[in-house]
């Protein structure tokens, strides 16, 4: 099972997409580790720098609708090889969503006013998350301030987390 | 009873229910194209489990870069090339046979109504026109779909989006759907299937249909579907006909598939489209839509028709229609792509090819090409382009380019004129 810890990149805004974080022109990588350098190269944000904002991040706070777009599953490849497998946002795009669960990372969705908090609570600061799986929540970490939330995944998502992935599971169960 | 057309379809083809939301379904397509199953196949021999679950339902074809455009495109088409024969796959098509796989795959008729059907693809919503469940997945599903022939879906909540009213003349398919997104929102249908009903659907032909569902996924849907009707058997026609003794039996088999009158919907939406315009996308969203008469004179640099939206025939011929006897503006390179070699060789022999050429057009091979900014046609940075394709974000078609996205019609009409304008087909 992966990890999913570690220091954390806000992006305070909604409807990222695929071609955001991994434009098209780089789908001709065959390999998984040639998309590292290239991750949430086009992001439209303002003050966002890539090279410099994603080194060292483990986790992704986020708004709404995140990873709209193509199906393309370049889109977590990104993100595992760049060592990042939690992503928590309000929503996400269906197919994007699935992607994660499908090579054992995580989605994670919050209401909306719990990933305000959030935002007013650690953005700027150097934050870390700290993911209890079994217990279902998350530990946030800045300064001399620490904020604790509860989340939940489908009984189906949890299995795919597990079993590393769903042809794992599937090749296990059908 | 009290049942959508995607729960009728899980019913027949669930295999199990790993939890209360969550439904494995039975597939009955695979679609495959160069870019998405590559990294499948590869980490299926990685596994040690290169197998397919049959290979008469797998349908695979080279697309999206189509002549390979470098070594590392050519790398994608081999694999896929060695892949579909090593295991036999006998519909794949090749350079030369390969057209958009939205409107190769519904033109050889491989989807019926009541089908399940994935692809690495997001647009796979398209087959949805058919009365199928189809919807675009990622790599790992469509591993899992290749090797198993089964995929996973939450429960599909449907909207209906019943369309009311009558299309005004040279208003399009395409100016309908960019009118719903543009109401609902890119995540309006997020985790929902989108039923497409009414009577302008009713009333419209499956390529209509096809380029509406194409974009159901613009507003997040899961799959865009329509009821199978007359219409849906009449199409598909020359490749049922030994299944039916007529295709009165064959609609009796597939109205199966059409919703119960008290089927329960998440949202039913009525869009009365009587006094609708064209419409054209102005940002970077695809629910950033205006009528085409608030962008007049936005000047553009690239005019692209084609794509599994809006490249087939019918819409070659709008085009046509609004270029014949006219030049393209000097301020624009235009470019043409057929999306099958069919569409090609029908406008071909209509005399559309030569309207286009003689408009001053480029006309390329069927391909995706410059749809996601890979080839045949990639903006330069700050260039702006009008294209019947579905996706208008930031740099989709090249790196800092703009897309604007409308019907054929407006997009011949704004070649001619060099900014945007609507097509002479809209009377108002
Ligand atoms: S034409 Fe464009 S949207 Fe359609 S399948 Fe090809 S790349 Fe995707």
């Amino acid at each position: 099972m992966k990890l999913f810890n570690g220091k954390v990149l806000f992006l305070d805004r909604s409807d990222i997409n695929t071609d955001e974080i991994i434009p098209a022109k780089y789908l001709t990588e065959i390999s998984r580790d040639s998309l590292t350098p290239y991750l949430l190269e086009d992001l439209n944000l303002k003050e966002f720098n890539p090279v410099s904002d994603i080194k060292g991040k483990q986790v992704i706070v986020t708004r709404s609708n995140f990873g709209c777009g193509s199906s393309r599953e370049h889109a977590p490849w990104a993100l595992e090889v760049n060592g990042i497998n939690l992503v928590v946002g309000e929503s996400f795009a269906r197919i994007f969503r699935q992607n994660m669960f499908n090579c054992g990372m995580m989605a994670v969705e919050l209401p909306a006013d719990t990933i305000e908090d959030l935002f007013t609570a650690f953005a700027g600061l150097e934050t870390t998350a700290q993911t209890n799986f079994d217990a279902g929540t998350i530990t946030f970490t800045a300064e001399n301030q620490t904020k604790t939330v509860s989340f939940t995944i489908s009984g189906f998502d949890s299995d795919l987390v597990t079993a590393g992935g769903w042809v794992a599971f599937a090749d296990t169960n059908y | 009873m009290r049942k959508t057309i995607a729960q009728k379809i899980f019913d027949a083809h669930r295999v199990a229910k790993p939890d209360k939301d969550t439904h494995v379904v039975q597939l009955d397509a695979v679609f495959c194209h160069e870019i998405t199953t590559p990294p499948a196949i590869v980490d299926l021999e990685q596994r040690g489990k290169d197998r397919v679950f049959d290979p008469s339902r797998i349908k695979v074809v080279i697309d999206h870069v189509s002549p390979a455009k470098d070594s590392k495109t050519a790398l994608q088409g081999k694999i896929l090339r060695t892949w579909a024969r090593r295991h036999g796959i006998s519909d794949f098509f090749d350079i030369g046979a390969n057209g958009v796989c939205h409107a190769l795959f519904p033109e050889k008729g491989f989807v019926r109504p009541g089908y399940t059907v994935i692809m690495g693809d997001s647009h796979t919503c398209t087959h949805g026109a058919f009365g199928a469940f189809a919807a675009g997945v990622g790599t790992t599903d469509l591993e899992v779909g290749i090797l198993k022939g089964v995929c996973a879906f939450k429960s599909p909540e449907t909207i209906r989006i019943n369309i009311t009213g009558s299309l005004p003349g040279g208003v399009f398919a395409k100016d309908v759907i960019l009118s719903v997104i543009g109401r609902i929102g890119v995540d309006g249908a997020t985790n929902k299937v989108i039923e497409f009903a009414g009577p302008v659907v009713d009333a419209m032909d499956m390529e209509s249909r096809m380029t509406m569902c194409n974009m159901a996924i613009e507003a997040g849907g899961t799959c865009g579907i329509c009821a199978p009707d007359r219409t849906t058997v009449d199409y598909l026609w020359p490749f049922i006909k030994k299944e039916f003794d007529s295709p009165e039996q064959a609609l009796e088999t597939y109205l199966r598939f059409t919703p119960d009158e008290d089927a329960v919907y998440d949202a039913i939406i009525e869009h009365d489209i009587s006094n609708l315009e064209p419409m054209v996308t102005f940002g970077y969203k695809p629910d950033n839509v205006k009528p085409v008469s608030e962008m007049e004179g936005t000047p553009v640099d690239q005019i692209y028709i084609g794509s599994c939206t809006n490249g087939r025939i019918s819409d070659l011929r709008a085009a046509a229609k609004v270029l014949a006897g006219n030049q393209i503006s000097d301020s624009v390179r235009a470019i043409v792509s057929p999306a099958t070699p069919s569409v090609y060789s029908q406008a071909l022999e209509e005399g559309i090819i030569k309207i286009f050429m003689d408009a001053g057009f480029c006309v390329t091979n069927p391909t995706c090409g410059a749809c996601l900014g890979m080839s045949s046609g990639v903006l330069a940075d700050g260039e702006v382009c009008a294209a019947t394709t579905n996706r208008n974000f930031n740099g989709r078609m090249g790196k800092g380019g703009m897309v604007h996205l409308m019907s054929p019609a407006t997009a011949a009409a704004t070649a001619i004129a060099g900014t945007i304008v609507n097509s002479p087909l809209y009377t108002e």
